[in-house]
């Protein structure tokens, strides 16, 4: 007994409604039991083969004993295994050792981006182009010396240069003329450079000390780079650098990175990476 | 006379006898095509025999390597002489562009001319029941033999025809993962079951594939996987010329009797022999559809057919719409579509032509260095930083010499010495560049970047590039 609204003659569950609306017991599509019974079999594989249920202080294991922490671990270690070719010739040769080689310092300069990023980048720039108040590394011109020596030197001990504040030594119109004389490049051009002591620092022609962290006061580059350079030059003068008698002293100091911070290779790798940045000496 | 209507009507008999049983092939059931000579039969072997290519190509040598090779792992394709590196992957855009023109061109002339005589599934599944007449005998038997329950004599032809057709796929799936790996040593890692587990699943997935898309699937990929099938479909036209029944001549069709056509009759002495042959099992007097590979087998068939009955060829012959209902035909050089399919053909090849006479010793990058953009150095000079990628596409080491030229005083550190590239390798050098400032008349300054070979002074790459300097004041 067919009807239209039963083309199949599926079975009655014989609950009517609304006089005309039956519930037949129809079976879902085959493709659809099909579907549904490899999602449950897929879903105990998976807890077989893959940690899966929790328990209480612990969970299932799964079959291979796969985890994610252990695949990161794996991979990890394929990587290191990948760069021990050059990593483990570091820890035995010196920054300018590895300066010299040609195949390790290529190594070194492009994997130590994320070292300087994490230690240098913060003050000096992810290129080493500097921030006001902080040095350049990228140019040729170095407070303490730009071997890769004394580079390594300066990221082990860090730097603490000092220039006393000369503001009770000076008037306003000595310190001006100071501060004209050094913006022109010439500052030996005004006898206050020997009067005051300037030159003991900073040598009779006034080209810096890089025994002292003296800079070099006749080159292009300004460690206090500002718009306005002279009056800068003349807050230096007036101020000195990490003087501890005046309160208004430029700050400069750059932290010790040896001991605990780095371990060494990470220092000769940083060394190395700075000198390559552009001016190295 | 009457001895021809005869013996006409006799061969017609014969093919009325077995007439009832082609009907299945134009149902849902297996279809079991009979397999007859002719000259489109004869065609089709010479255009399926061009896929010994496939199967013999990857044994051909080429100085010490094979000659076409497409080194995945090593991202390098050889053909021959030349190497293709991933930098010259425009190339293969291009012969992709002018294999799906050359479908497109061919398609729009003559049908598909690729189903019909070149595609895989149509030339495997031809030789895979090739193999299943040798085995299991003509069509008739081998309808009564998949109905037949299954005892010892249907299990042994069963068992040889899929040993066979499990040959076939192997080697299949071999020759194929042959292109891409050293095809001695492919076999001989097979051989000792030392082949990796990339070779072993493509061997697999070939198999597997080949043995059920050849042996069970069939036309049914035709009809209901394949892409091509329907692209190539929408690409007729009314001038297309494809296998057609002349309708005009052929209808109303009737049996032959006495050796004559009834008076009022056409020409089809509805013989089924189209519909017996048929790979695909359709019937061909019912128009072009989408079943039809146009693989011309009917035609062989139906010429057949009509020299027994002494009537002319091509009642189903290769002819376009326009042909069979009158209206004038054009050849195809004189239509839009085909020319315009076939120059953007030609510009395909000339494109493909000139990146291989083109394709250059080396190549040359550089990557300026960005932050910062420029230095400013304690003399006063400017200096910028680049990273130099120079790659060799030569099969030896060579040595070249990086020279720069650009502003006045320009001063290039870093490049004192020749640099040693590897054979199809990429090698990465810093440099920087020093410029008085008061040369730099502007903050973006040309630069060229020159690579030469220390021992081919012709062998030379440029790079134009900038130089940055700080806005001057």
């Amino acid at each position: 007994m067919s009807d239209k609204s039963n083309p199949y003659d599926a079975p009655d569950t014989g609950h009517v409604w609304d006089e005309s609306l039956r519930e037949l017991t129809n079976q879902p599509p085959k493709w659809w039991m099909l579907g549904f019974h490899v999602s449950w079999i897929l879903v105990l594989a998976y807890g077989l083969i893959y940690p899966m249920w929790p328990m209480v202080n612990t969970h299932t294991k799964g079959m291979t004993g796969w985890t994610s922490i252990k695949e990161y671990k794996e991979d990890l270690q394929a990587i290191e295994a990948k760069r021990a070719k050059y990593e483990d010739q570091l820890p035995g040769k010196s920054a300018a050792a590895i300066l010299a080689d040609d195949e390790l310092s290529n190594y070194v300069v492009r994997s130590a981006k994320v070292l300087f990023g994490d230690n240098c980048a913060a003050c000096h720039g992810t290129g080493g182009q500097g921030n006001p108040g902080f040095p350049v590394l990228a140019d040729d011109d170095w407070l303490f010396g730009g071997s890769i020596d004394k580079i390594e030197e300066s990221i082990i001990n860090g730097r603490n240069g000092m220039m006393p504040a000369h503001g009770n030594q000076l008037s306003d119109t000595e310190a001006n003329e100071l501060a004209d004389a050094v913006a022109a490049g010439n500052p030996s051009s005004t006898p206050l450079f020997q009067q005051k002591g300037c030159f003991a620092c900073h040598g009779m022609e006034g080209t810096g000390n890089p025994m002292l962290g003296a800079p070099d006061l006749t080159d292009s580059i300004w460690r206090f780079a500002a718009k306005d350079q002279r009056e800068s030059i003349k807050y230096t003068i007036v101020h000195g650098v990490n003087d501890p008698q005046d309160p208004q002293t430029r700050p400069a100091e750059m932290p010790k990175f040896g001991g605990t911070k780095l371990n060494d290779t990470d220092i000769k790798k940083l060394a190395v990476y700075v000198h390559k940045l552009g001016g190295g000496q | 006379m009457s001895d021809t209507a005869d013996s006409q009507q006799k061969h017609a008999d014969e093919l009325y006898a077995e007439e009832g049983v082609w009907h299945v092939n134009v149902d849902a059931g297996t279809v079991f095509a009979k397999r007859i000579p002719g000259k489109y039969r004869t065609i089709k072997w010479f255009t399926m025999s061009t896929w010994l290519i496939f199967f013999l190509g990857p044994y051909l040598r080429w100085g010490d390597r094979q000659a076409v090779l497409l080194d995945i792992p090593a991202r390098q394709f050889h053909i021959f002489d030349i190497t293709i590196l991933p930098q010259d992957v425009w190339l293969l855009s291009l012969t992709l562009l002018f294999f799906a023109i050359l479908l497109a061109v061919v398609t729009s002339i003559a049908g598909r001319v690729f189903c019909g005589y070149f595609c895989f599934q149509t030339v495997w599944t031809d030789i895979f029941t090739l193999i299943e007449e040798k085995i299991e005998g003509n069509p008739s038997k081998r309808r009564k033999l998949k109905d037949a329950p299954l005892d010892a004599h249907k299990l042994r032809l069963r068992a040889t025809k899929y040993f066979f057709w499990l040959i076939i796929s192997m080697l299949t799936g071999i020759s194929f993962a042959a292109w891409f790996t050293d095809a001695y040593e492919l076999w001989q890692s097979y051989l000792t079951l030392s082949a990796s587990s990339v070779a072993w699943i493509v061997l697999g997935l070939f198999t597997a594939g080949t043995f059920i898309l050849a042996g069970f699937m069939r036309e049914q990929v035709c009809f209901w996987l394949c892409p091509y099938a329907r692209i190539q479909g929408v690409m007729y036209d009314r001038e297309t010329i494809l296998p057609t029944y002349d309708f005009n001549r052929g209808e109303p069709r009737g049996k032959l009797k006495k050796g004559e056509t009834e008076a009022g009759n056409g020409d089809c002495i509805d013989c089924h022999q189209c519909v017996a042959v048929c790979p695909t099992g359709i019937d061909i007097r019912d128009g072009q559809q989408e079943g039809c590979i146009t693989c011309s087998l009917c035609l062989d068939a139906c010429d057949a057919v009509m020299d027994k009955i002494g009537k002319p060829h091509g009642l189903i012959r290769y002819a376009s719409l326009d042909e069979i209902e009158g209206h004038p035909t054009k050849p195809f050089w004189k239509r839009a579509r085909p020319l315009v399919y076939l120059s953007i053909m030609v510009i395909a090849a000339a494109g493909i032509l000139y990146g291989l006479t083109h394709l250059g010793s080396m190549e040359l990058k550089v990557i300026h260095e960005r932050s910062p953009l420029f230095v400013q150095l304690s003399d006063g000079s400017i200096q910028n930083r680049f990273d130099i990628k120079i790659l060799n596409k030569q099969d030896k080491q060579i040595r070249v010499w990086l020279t720069a030229e650009g502003p006045e005083g320009l001063e290039l550190i870093g490049a004192d010495e020749p640099l040693d590239v590897d054979s199809g390798k990429l090698r990465s050098h810093i440099v920087y560049i020093k410029v008085p400032r008061q040369n730099l008349l502007q903050s973006r300054t040309p630069l060229t970047f020159v690579v030469s070979n220390v021992n081919d002074p012709k062998d030379v790459v440029r790079y134009e590039g900038a130089f940055f300097s700080p806005r001057r004041q």
